[in-house]
């Protein structure tokens, strides 16, 4: 039953009440990123500060719950980042929602919030909702644009 | 609950006594189903049937001389001439025409096959026009963008009206003189409806224009007829009816299959090969290159015998009421929409829905925790969901083996999707 789990109260909270679901005014950074079998798409901005960390992350579009759950759980857990701790994140967020990381414990600890998506690990078909806000940010911090 | 069925009605779709046939929904009672305009369930006369053409039949059919290989080589002869039978096939004295179909791997390849070979019969050029529906599912549209795309001919869509039909109007404005080629779905793949292919076809070929028809989704739920329907070739795949996987087939007329070139060359399609040239076998055998799924024919045969035993009268009748219930379910909930037809005898197996403020991904996810199989998405069918205003919606389909039960968990488990995303569970 990983999809009842999935779909709770805390998870819903995201969905209905989301934080970080709005436009950045003065982003340093955007990019967007699509999911064609879902339709989902995401618009993600982000605020470099002077030191080079996340000061904030925030996204607009439409799609999934759990596309959007996870872009908004991931858009908390940013701040204060720096990019290489940022892509690190976002590659071992993959590495859980495609089975490939079991350690909840490290899971947790790193991910926060976002640990529990790893449900989807379980869920072929939504590992690409999942990730989309993660590889988003991941394809943005990586290529530097602007 | 406001249903129109009557008690007996209700009665007869509760009953199943079709389930035990097959092994899959036998052996997970806690399944519900209602995918199989995707692909159906296969019964155990199916599986029994590919496997025993491998424990009695098997050899590389049409070329051994030795007993095997003949026996594999009648059995694909008797499943095309049953094929044509189904189809209602038959040459001027009333004999199936069992050369006239061609098996491809799915009415997909089947679709490619006449969108690569057609173009060169009918000499499709730039000022031509290829006329489809806008309901298409890709597998009916892609390969003629492509045609035209390297022919410079134009591709026109039929366009429904508000109640989601091709009006006799719009068969007479986009079929015209420049139309060499018209391929139509008999039944749409999301809306469910069925299209009037015998006006379809009447108008094409008033314009001197082949018909082609998809018929992928009304094969296997309604008594198609090749001569009723008037079309120049018939598509559609065997594991939509509850054959096997990877069979799909091609019926067309015998004289314009005589007329195209080969699809795919290689071993088997030949009657003879030089170093610089060839001479093509007759139809069907020009158009099936290396070795053929003999196994798949055979358990298609199967399959057309276990639908007949069944009749198809009566499987078309099981569905009606069951999609009409289905609709009935989905009509009494205010959150849900659908899309498509509100009127139940329209849809032919297939009710497209959406949930209101919910993601098709997610009310799919959810219904999957309680069993109930449905689908989400585009459908294949993209352009059709642009048109009508939507990115995705929800799917369910039924067929003669769903029941009462399975329709019933598919509205309580909408009930809990809306219950999760709205706060009252």
């Amino acid at each position: 039953m990983e999809v009842a789990s999935l779909y709770n109260e805390q998870f819903m909270d995201h969905v209905t009440h989301p934080d970080y679901k709005y436009e950045l005014e003065d982003a340093t950074h955007e990019h967007d990123g699509i999911n064609p079998s879902c339709g989902d798409e995401l618009h993600l901005a982000v605020r470099l500060g002077d030191d080079g960390r996340i000061e904030e992350t925030a996204y607009t579009g439409h799609g999934c719950a759990v596309s959007m759950a996870s872009a908004d759980m991931m858009s908390d857990l940013m701040v204060g980042k720096t990019p290489e701790e940022a892509i690190a994140l976002c590659s071992l967020f993959k590495d859980m929602v495609t089975g490939a990381e079991k350690d909840m414990d490290k899971l947790e600890e790193e991910l926060d919030e976002a640990a529990l998506l790893k449900d989807v690990s379980h869920m072929p078909a939504r590992v690409k909702c999942a990730e989309l806000a993660w590889r988003t940010l991941a394809e943005m911090l990586k290529d530097g644009s602007i | 609950m406001a249903t129109s069925l009557t008690a007996a009605q209700l009665e007869s779709i509760a009953q199943n006594p079709y389930k035990q046939d097959f092994p899959l929904l036998r052996d997970n009672p806690s399944l519900a189903f209602l995918d199989s305009a995707a692909t159906a369930q296969r019964p155990n006369i199916v599986l029994d049937a590919q496997r025993r053409f491998y424990e009695t039949m098997n050899a590389n059919p049409l070329r051994g001389l030795y007993r095997l290989s003949v026996d594999a080589t009648q059995a694909i002869a008797n499943a095309r001439a049953h094929i044509a039978r189904f189809i209602g096939a038959r040459d001027h004295n009333g004999e199936p025409q069992g050369d006239a179909v061609v098996f491809t791997r799915n009415a997909s390849e089947a679709l490619n096959l006449l969108a690569h070979t057609l173009p060169q019969v009918v000499e499709l050029g730039p000022g031509d026009n290829v006329v489809i529906s806008i309901m298409e599912h890709h597998s009916n549209l892609i390969p003629w963008q492509q045609v035209c795309a390297a022919t410079g001919a134009n591709l026109v869509y039929l366009r429904l009206d508000d109640d989601f039909s091709i009006t006799q109007k719009e068969i007479e404005a986009k079929i015209g003189p420049a139309t060499k080629i018209v391929s139509v779905t008999h039944v749409s793949n999301v809306l469910g409806v069925q299209n009037d292919i015998a006006a379809i076809a009447a108008r094409a070929h008033a314009m001197g224009a082949l018909c082609i028809v998809d018929g992928a989704q009304s094969v296997p739920h309604v008594h198609v007829d090749v001569r009723e329907l008037g079309c120049d070739f018939l598509a559609f795949s065997a594991h939509k009816l509850g054959g096997p996987l990877g069979i799909g087939v091609l019926w067309g007329k015998p004289d314009l299959l005589d007329a195209m070139p080969p699809f795919l060359t290689g071993g088997e399609m030949i009657d003879s090969v030089t170093e610089t040239g060839a001479v093509w076998s007759p139809a069907p055998q020009k158009f099936e290159a290396g070795t053929q799924d003999a196994a798949g024919s055979f358990a298609t045969d199967a399959c057309l015998g276990y639908l007949e035993c069944l009749g198809m009268d009566a499987i078309e009748q099981r569905e009606r009421l069951l999609a009409t219930y289905l609709c009935e379910r989905l009509q009494e909930k205010d959150y849900v929409t659908i899309v498509g037809s509100g009127d139940p005898n329209r849809h032919i197996g297939a009710v497209s829905f959406d949930v209101t403020g919910i993601h098709p991904h997610d009310v799919a996810s959810i219904l999957d925790m309680s069993g109930v199989c449905i689908r989400a998405g585009h459908h294949c069918a993209q352009p059709l969901l642009t048109y009508l205003g939507w990115h995705s919606t929800c799917r369910a389909s039924v067929a003669f083996y769903n029941d009462k039960d399975d329709i019933d968990r598919l509205a309580d488990g909408l009930d809990q999707v809306w219950g999760i995303f709205n706060g009252s569970r």
